[in-house]
């Protein structure tokens, strides 16, 4: 599946790889948008928030924000 | 922590369920399972309707139950068909029976709105019912909440350390992960694909593969109940074909069955259905007692933290980072299943 390609049932996905070699994670959104971060909490929520912050297919990369606390 | 009512879970796989009552709660809801002696599995509620006695320790006669307090009798649809000493049934005399459906060796129960209970939306582990796999199984209970194993499943580098000399190596952990999550279907795919892993004893063993290997872990969750393990497992080097079927690999379908059965404890139901040596009893059974082994080593530690968790403050701050990725996803699909839509676990 390319990316920011919808489902063959053509549903919404969400995909994030893990750069290999990095600790960097990249988010595609479904509508093609990618931000890169360097944890999940963050970049599931810009993906969530799609299309808010979504303009641009391509995103450079976040400012990395290091690891964040996650309400449990 | 609240449930997804409205779902359908595992309460039993199918060989469980036969001519002996068997006591299962499912979120919360007391069950008594059996099978007609027509083959079919029913479930209903775990109380007599008189007195509260549990129909699991009671008896079937022919196809229905008979308390075994004061003989209130039920029929498979859970109506009381004898009360003792008078000719009259109460019109309210009758306890509950749950939509059931087996599927793929597993016996599904739904607990919600009966109206909403469609069984076209049961996922499915076809393996698990594949004469030209080899299958073995089991079940564990854990005192510890759903989640917890929601979370143990989904980031298998705990494989490493959790798991060492079973099925946990350093290039689990080691190795990063891909995760998409299909927002319309609600199933969140987690893989890691190992080029040039060392061999855990698990699939040595197994599968007779000495040295290196390349070891492929792909992750199909279902919320709320069903998991599956796409296990490819190749010598070092040998990918799939570009067509045809993939017959140098050893491939292994590992089934997780999740299912709350009460707020803070939970039915681990699992198996390994595998494509090699399929009639070799003694790869079953070192794979059963290997795979319970692991099960066993999950329970303790999600025991643990169940306890842990049951005596912290309010509002204790857990980490995240990447290898978490796909947790964060599943946590997110249950709880929007629940109702809340929250990022944050269930709890």
């Amino acid at each position: 599946m390319s990316p920011g390609a919808d489902a063959p049932g053509g549903g919404r996905v969400y995909r994030v790889h893990w750069v290999p070699g990095t600790d960097t994670l990249r988010g595609i959104c479904h509508c093609g948008a990618q931000r890169l971060a360097e944890e999940p909490v963050a970049l599931w929520q810009w993906l969530l928030d799609h299309p808010r912050g979504h303009h641009l297919p391509t995103v450079p990369a976040a400012d990395p924000t290091g690891r964040q606390a996650v309400p449990a | 922590m609240e449930f997804a009512r409205d779902q359908w879970y595992v309460a039993a796989h199918g060989v469980e369920v036969g001519r002996d009552l068997l006591a299962r709660t499912v979120l919360g809801e007391p069950l008594v399972l059996y099978r007609t002696g027509a083959g079919e599995a029913v479930a209903l509620a775990d109380r007599c309707v008189h007195r509260r006695f549990p129909l699991s320790q009671s008896r079937l006669d022919g196809d229905t139950v008979v308390c075994g307090y004061h003989g209130f009798t039920y029929d498979p649809t859970g109506a009381c068909v004898f009360v003792p000493g008078q000719q009259r049934i109460p019109r309210t005399a009758r306890v509950a029976a749950y939509p059931v459906v087996e599927q793929d060796s597993l016996v599904w129960v739904w607990i919600g709105d009966r109206e909403r209970a469609d069984p076209a939306t049961i996922p499915r582990a076809p393996w698990l019912a594949d004469p030209r796999y080899a299958v073995v199984r089991g079940m564990a209970p854990l005192d510890a909440r759903y989640g917890l194993l929601v979370d143990n499943l989904m980031d298998l580098s705990h494989e490493t350390y959790l798991h060492g000399g079973y099925i946990g190596t350093p290039e689990v952990a080691d190795t990063p992960i891909t995760t998409e999550v299909d927002e319309d279907r609600g199933v969140v795919h987690v893989s890691r694909h190992m080029d040039d892993a060392e061999c855990p004893p698990f699939y040595a063993r197994s599968t007779g593969i000495q040295g290196r290997i390349t070891r492929w872990q792909d992750i199909e969750y279902h919320p709320p109940c069903l998991y599956l393990l796409h296990s490819r497992i190749a010598p070092q080097g040998v990918y799939p074909p570009a067509e045809g079927e993939d017959s140098a690999a050893f491939h292994a379908e590992i089934v997780y069955a999740i299912t709350p059965s009460t707020a803070h404890s939970t039915y681990d139901f699992w198996a390994v259905a595998r494509d090699f040596a399929v009639d070799d009893e003694s790869v079953s059974a070192y794979l059963h007692q290997s795979n319970h082994t692991v099960v066993m080593q999950d329970v303790a530690a999600l025991n643990v933290l169940e306890r842990v968790i049951a005596a912290e403050p309010e509002r204790y701050q857990e980490l995240s980072i990447n290898i978490d990725t796909g947790g964060l996803a599943a946590r997110r699909l249950l709880a929007r299943l629940v109702g809340s839509g929250t990022v944050g676990a269930p709890r």
